[in-house]
């Protein structure tokens, strides 16, 4: 018995194929989002600008990949009879920590973010892979998918903000010493629309501040994800 | 199947265990954070005299040891009860106006902060009442005739982003406020309202509301003339004050 392990442990590589596609394929193939349709409530919520949709993306990527990593480490010793609560005791903690330490290093984030931080623990991501993945599988494939599918969700996320943030506010990285004024009325814009002949018409779009329009940007991710990957068809 | 008996071990160490991490951390990072808190709400207050900060500078560009600096060096607080008298020993930094805004009026303290730069004055009053989906609060300076709105600024809980939510995002609407007036001529107390469809032009008690977010701006409506209605009376006893 002891043989064996040894063996299987020589045969597997640290980072081969397998890993290699279980750090990628959430981010297209099986992305959480647009395909496994996880952690939209978020998704909808926290992307009207690119800077907190980063900070919310670094905090679920940190979660799903260490309450992977230990629910893995433990999946021997968890009584079935209270998996569940089990694995909700472990995310909890890890957001709990999320939000402390962001409390520590960059407070006015925190207070923007603050109801968002707490519901990550109802991001279905988090508990979907805690069941489909770790319970069943070895720390590090676990700690890995859990990477992957963070970094899916993150992908998106980051995408839909950019759009919004551009054509809702007109600047990029608001809230960073990084900002761009893109599009608006006055000088420190890089395009002045009181003074261009050419965008004079353009309003910021309040529509993209809403909710409701990272669903038709998601929407149309799906779109052209499908279109362009046959796989996903066949599946459903 | 495991034991009930494991079963219960198993809950019970993995909570003391994770209880015990958070604590630790907790206590780590406390002082750190509170500290970070601290300059918020302060940077949320200079915020409202953000047009006489020391070298025409924004909030944003102070760092957080200036901060700390103009608190101690250029502002005074005081903290009155609703009928206008003073409350000795608690600073107006330390009072939180969620809770003050549950007890029943006759109890509450109401911080103001007294903002002196050159031979400028400015005071600001803490105001809070109901947005749309949750609480609103702000900072509103009068100028020394205790009069004149110097500045103001706004926050809230949980508006919609884009619609109520501009009261704190978009620059221009706490902007509006800069030069409107309390009273009326005769000196009746009047507030400012939020008007929807646009202010009438040249008049002093009015900015325009946002569109698309008339319960928010109701809302800001009616946390102003309630919140300044507390003050009334220390605003009185300060001009009397000032006239002598």
């Amino acid at each position: 018995m002891a043989e064996t392990t040894v063996q299987e442990v020589k045969k597997e590589p640290f980072f081969g194929k397998k890993e290699r596609q279980l750090l990628l394929d959430p981010i297209n193939d099986n992305n959480p989002i647009t395909v496994q349709v996880l952690g939209i409530c978020s998704a909808l919520a926290v992307t009207s600008m690119v800077f907190p949709a980063l900070v919310m993306a670094v905090a679920v990527t940190l979660v799903t990949a260490f309450s992977n990593l230990t629910t893995s480490l433990v999946r021997n010793m968890i009584p079935k009879q209270v998996r569940m609560i089990v694995q909700l005791v472990i995310i909890a903690f890890l957001v709990t920590v999320v939000a402390l330490l962001l409390k520590y290093l960059d407070y006015p984030v925190y207070k923007q973010l603050s109801v968002y931080i707490g519901l990550i623990i109802t991001n279905c991501i988090v508990m979907g892979r805690l069941e489909a993945y770790a319970m069943a599988n070895k720390p590090w494939r676990s700690f890995l998918d859990g990477l992957g599918n963070g970094l899916g969700y993150g992908a998106i996320l980051l995408l839909v903000a950019f759009f919004r943030e551009i054509f809702g506010k007109g600047s990029l990285l608001a809230g960073t010493p990084l900002e761009i004024k893109i599009i608006g009325p006055t000088a420190d814009f890089l395009i002045n629309t009181k003074e261009s002949m050419l965008f004079g018409w353009y309003v910021n779009n309040n529509l993209m501040v809403l909710p409701t329009a990272a669903m038709f940007i998601i929407g149309i991710f799906i779109w052209i994800q499908r279109s362009r990957n046959r796989k996903l068809i066949d599946v459903s | 199947m495991d034991s009930p008996r494991y079963i219960l071990t198993f809950v019970f160490s993995l909570t003391a265990l994770v209880a015990l991490m958070l604590t630790g951390l907790r206590q780590v990072t406390m002082e750190k954070a509170q500290l970070n808190e601290e300059i918020f709400n302060k940077r949320a207050i200079l915020s409202a005299v953000e047009t006489y900060l020391p070298d025409g500078k924004k909030v944003k560009d102070l760092s957080d040891d200036e901060v700390i600096n103009i608190f101690k060096t250029k502002m005074q607080q005081y903290v009155v009860t609703p009928e206008g008298q003073p409350v000795e020993g608690v600073m107006a930094e330390d009072i939180d106006m969620a809770k003050e805004r549950k007890l029943p009026v006759p109890e509450r303290k109401l911080p103001v902060f007294v903002y002196t730069e050159g031979d400028k004055t400015c005071y600001i009053l803490e105001i809070r009442g109901n947005g749309l989906w949750d609480e609103i609060w702000g900072n509103i300076a009068l100028e020394s005739d205790l009069n004149t709105i110097a500045g103001v600024a706004f926050d809230h809980k949980g508006e919609t982003p884009g619609l109520g939510a501009e009261i704190k995002d978009n620059p221009a609407f706490p902007h509006q406020y800069i030069g409107k007036k309390l009273f009326d001529a005769q000196g009746n107390f009047v507030s400012v309202i939020a008007k929807k469809g646009g202010a009438e032009k040249g008049n002093e008690h009015q900015v325009d509301a946002i569109t698309g977010a008339t319960l928010t701006s109701d809302g800001v409506t009616d946390m102003f003339k309630n919140g300044i209605k507390l003050y009334l009376p220390y605003l009185e006893e300060m001009k009397s004050k000032n006239q002598q």
